[in-house]
C-alpha cells in the first residue's frame, strides 16, 4: 500500500494535464488537421496561429488590457484590505461581527445578478469601456476575500508584537508599515494571489464593462470564435497563451501555496 | 485573541465599507427597483408590488432550473470533497515533488473560466476530442452535444477537473499542521491507518474542510461561464443552471422584473446556506 502511494497524485495528475495537453497539440496544428485528421500529436506543425496573436494588436491588446485591470484591481483590493484586516483581527468595534459577515455576503453574489446594473452603473458614471470600471468592479469580491484572507494571517500574530512596538516608542503607522507588514507579508502574497487569480478568471463582468478599449482576451476569444468562422487553431492558441500569466504567478507562490489556500486559518 | 474595544477602528474599515458599498448597495438597490416594478421602455414605470416574485416562485422553469443546480451542486460536492482528501491524504509531505504536484495541481485554478468551457468543448467532441473519440472508440455511444447524460456527465467531469484543486490543496495545508507527536502517539498505540484517518486527521481537517465545502458550494452555484461555453446550457434546457437561466432571461429576453425576482430569490437562497455553514465555522474558531 504505502509503496503505491505515488499512484493517485499521479493519476490525478494526468487527469489534469490530458485536457491542457489537448489544447496545446491544436494550437500547433492548422484548421484544417484538427477538421481533418485525428492525430495525438501535430503532425503538420506550425506555429502560425501564435504569429498571428503576437502581430495582430486585437489578440495582443486582449492580454494587455486583461493584465492592466487585473493588477489595478489586486493593487487597490490588497492595499485598501491591509488596514481594515488590521482593524477586524486587533479591536471590537460596533457592528463588527455583522459587517465582515456583510462583506463575505459580497463574495456570495452570483455576478450574473449583478451584471446588468453594473453596466447601467458604470455607464451612468462614464466609466464605461475603461480599464478601472473592471478593477473597480471586480473589488465586489476581491476585497472581501482579501480581507478575509489578511484577517485570518494577521489573526496569528501575537498582539505582544503590537504592545511591544508601542513601548519602544513607535507611532501606529510607523509600527504598522515598518514592522507588521513584513510580519505579515507571507499573508499579503497570498491574498494578491486570490486578487489575481479571482479577477484573471472571471468574465461575465468584465464582458459586460466592456466593448473595444478595455476588451480582456477571453472575450476576443468568444468574438472570433463567432464571426470569423470556427478558427480552432487560433482559438487554442490564445487558450494556450492564457494559461501563461497563471502558471506564472504560481510559481512565485509555489511556497505559500499550500497555507495560502487554507487562507491563513490551518 | 482578546479584542480590545476601539471604535475608531471604524476608520480603518471605511475605504472598504464604501468601495464595497458603491459596487453591491446601487446594484442591489436598482434590482430591488425592478423587481417590484414593470416597464415598457422609455423609463416610464409601474408599481406591480410583488408580482414577479409570486410569478417566478410558481414557474415551472424557476423549479427546474433550480432543481438542475441543486442536483448539479450536490454531485460536484460529492466527488470533490472525498476524491480531494484522497489525493491530498497520498501526496507526499516533503522532498521535491512537493512543488511540482502543488504547481501542477493548482494550474486549472488559474484558468480564465470561458476557456476551461473551450478546452472541454474540443477535449469532449467526439469527432476532434480526445475524450469523445475515446469513449466512442470503447464502443458507448457518446456526444455532449445531443445527448443530455452526456452533457451531464462532461459538466460535472468538467467542473471535477477544474475545481477539485482546490478541496486537495485546502486538505493538505490542514494535514501538514497536524503535528508529528500524534502520529508518534498513534503508532506506540498500535492503532490502524483507518482509524489514524478517522480520529486524528479528519477532526483535525474539519475547519478546513469547512471552507473547502463553503467556497465549492457558493461557486458551484453562481457557475455560469463554463457550461455556458460547454454546452450553451443544452441539449435542449438540460444544462441550464440558474445563472444561465437568469441571463437567458434577463440580458436575452429582457423580462427585467422577472430576471430581478429570480435575481432577489437566488441571492438569499445563497445566502442562506452560506450564513449556516459561517455561524458553523465561527463556533470551531471560537473554540
Amino acid at each position: 500500500m504505502r509503496t503505491h502511494r505515488w499512484l493517485v497524485p499521479t493519476l490525478y495528475i494526468v487527469f489534469l494535464m490530458l485536457p491542457i495537453y489537448w489544447l496545446l497539440n491544436m494550437s500547433f496544428k492548422t484548421t484544417n488537421e484538427i477538421l481533418g485528421t485525428f492525430s495525438l500529436w501535430p503532425l503538420d506543425f506550425t506555429l502560425d496561429n501564435y504569429r498571428k496573436i503576437f502581430t495582430d494588436p486585437t489578440w495582443y491588446n486582449g492580454y494587455l488590457n486583461s493584465i492592466t485591470y487585473v493588477v489595478m484591481n489586486t493593487v487597490i483590493s490588497v492595499s485598501v484590505a491591509l488596514p481594515a484586516a488590521y482593524a477586524f483581527s486587533r479591536y471590537r468595534f460596533l457592528g463588527d461581527k455583522h459587517l465582515f459577515f456583510w462583506l463575505l455576503t459580497n463574495r456570495m453574489a452570483p455576478p450574473a445578478v449583478f451584471a446588468l446594473p453594473f453596466f447601467q452603473l458604470y455607464s451612468a458614471i462614464g466609466l464605461f469601456d475603461t480599464h478601472i470600471a473592471v478593477a473597480l468592479a471586480h473589488c465586489l469580491f476581491n476585497i472581501p476575500l482579501a480581507v478575509w484572507i489578511l484577517e485570518g494571517f494577521m489573526s496569528a500574530v501575537p498582539k505582544e508584537l503590537d504592545e511591544t512596538a508601542y513601548l519602544d516608542g513607535y507611532s501606529f503607522w510607523r509600527f504598522f508599515v515598518k514592522i507588521f507588514i513584513p510580519t505579515v507579508a507571507a499573508g499579503i502574497g497570498v491574498a494578491a494571489f486570490f486578487c489575481f487569480m479571482y479577477s484573471w478568471v472571471e468574465l461575465l463582468l468584465a464582458k459586460t464593462l466592456t466593448s473595444v478599449a478595455a476588451k480582456p482576451i477571453a472575450a476576443t476569444m468568444t468574438r472570433t470564435a463567432s464571426t470569423a468562422g470556427y478558427e480552432l487553431g487560433l482559438l487554442a492558441a490564445a487558450g494556450t497563451l492564457t494559461l501563461v500569466p497563471g502558471a506564472f504567478v504560481i510559481y512565485f507562490v509555489r511556497n505559500y501555496i499550500a497555507k495560502g489556500f487554507a487562507l491563513g486559518r490551518v | 485573541m482578546l479584542k480590545t474595544a476601539n471604535q475608531k477602528a471604524w476608520y480603518f474599515v471605511v475605504p472598504v465599507v464604501v468601495l464595497v458599498a458603491f459596487n453591491a448597495l446601487i446594484p442591489l438597490m436598482t434590482v430591488v427597483n425592478y423587481s417590484v416594478q414593470e416597464t415598457f421602455g422609455d423609463n416610464v414605470f409601474f408599481w406591480e408590488g410583488v408580482k414577479w416574485f409570486e410569478e417566478v416562485l410558481n414557474s415551472d422553469r424557476f423549479h427546474d432550473s433550480f432543481l438542475r443546480q441543486l442536483a448539479f451542486t450536490g454531485m460536484i460536492l460529492v466527488i470533490e470533497v472525498p476524491l480531494g482528501i484522497g489525493v491530498a491524504l497520498s501526496m507526499p509531505r516533503k522532498g521535491p515533488w512537493v512543488s511540482v504536484c502543488l504547481v501542477l495541481m493548482a494550474l486549472p485554478l488559474l484558468i480564465p473560466w470561458n476557456v476551461v468551457g473551450a478546452m472541454w468543448n474540443i477535449f469532449a467532441l467526439p469527432d476532434i476530442g480526445l475524450l469523445g473519440r475515446s469513449i466512442n472508440a470503447l464502443g458507448i455511444d457518446y456526444n455532449f452535444t445531443q445527448q443530455p447524460e452526456s452533457a451531464w456527465m462532461t459538466t460535472v467531469l468538467m467542473d471535477v477537473w477544474h475545481w477539485t484543486s482546490l478541496v486537495v490543496l485546502l486538505a493538505y495545508a490542514g494535514l501538514c499542521s497536524i503535528p508529528d507527536a500524534y502520529y508518534q502517539a498513534a503508532k506506540i498505540d498500535g492503532a490502524s491507518a483507518w482509524s489514524v484517518f478517522w480520529r486524528i486527521q479528519l477532526p483535525k481537517l474539519k475547519r478546513v474542510l469547512t471552507i473547502a465545502i463553503l467556497l465549492r458550494f457558493m461557486d458551484s452555484f453562481m457557475i455560469y461561464t463554463e457550461p455556458f461555453v460547454l454546452t450553451g446550457g443544452g441539449p435542449g434546457n438540460t444544462t441550464t443552471f440558474l445563472s444561465i437561466d437568469l441571463v437567458k432571461i434577463a440580458l436575452g429576453q429582457f423580462d427585467l422584473g422577472p430576471a430581478a425576482a429570480m435575481s432577489l430569490i437566488y441571492f438569499l437562497v445563497v445566502l442562506l446556506v452560506c450564513w449556516v455553514f459561517y455561524t458553523l465555522m465561527m463556533r470551531h474558531e471560537g473554540q
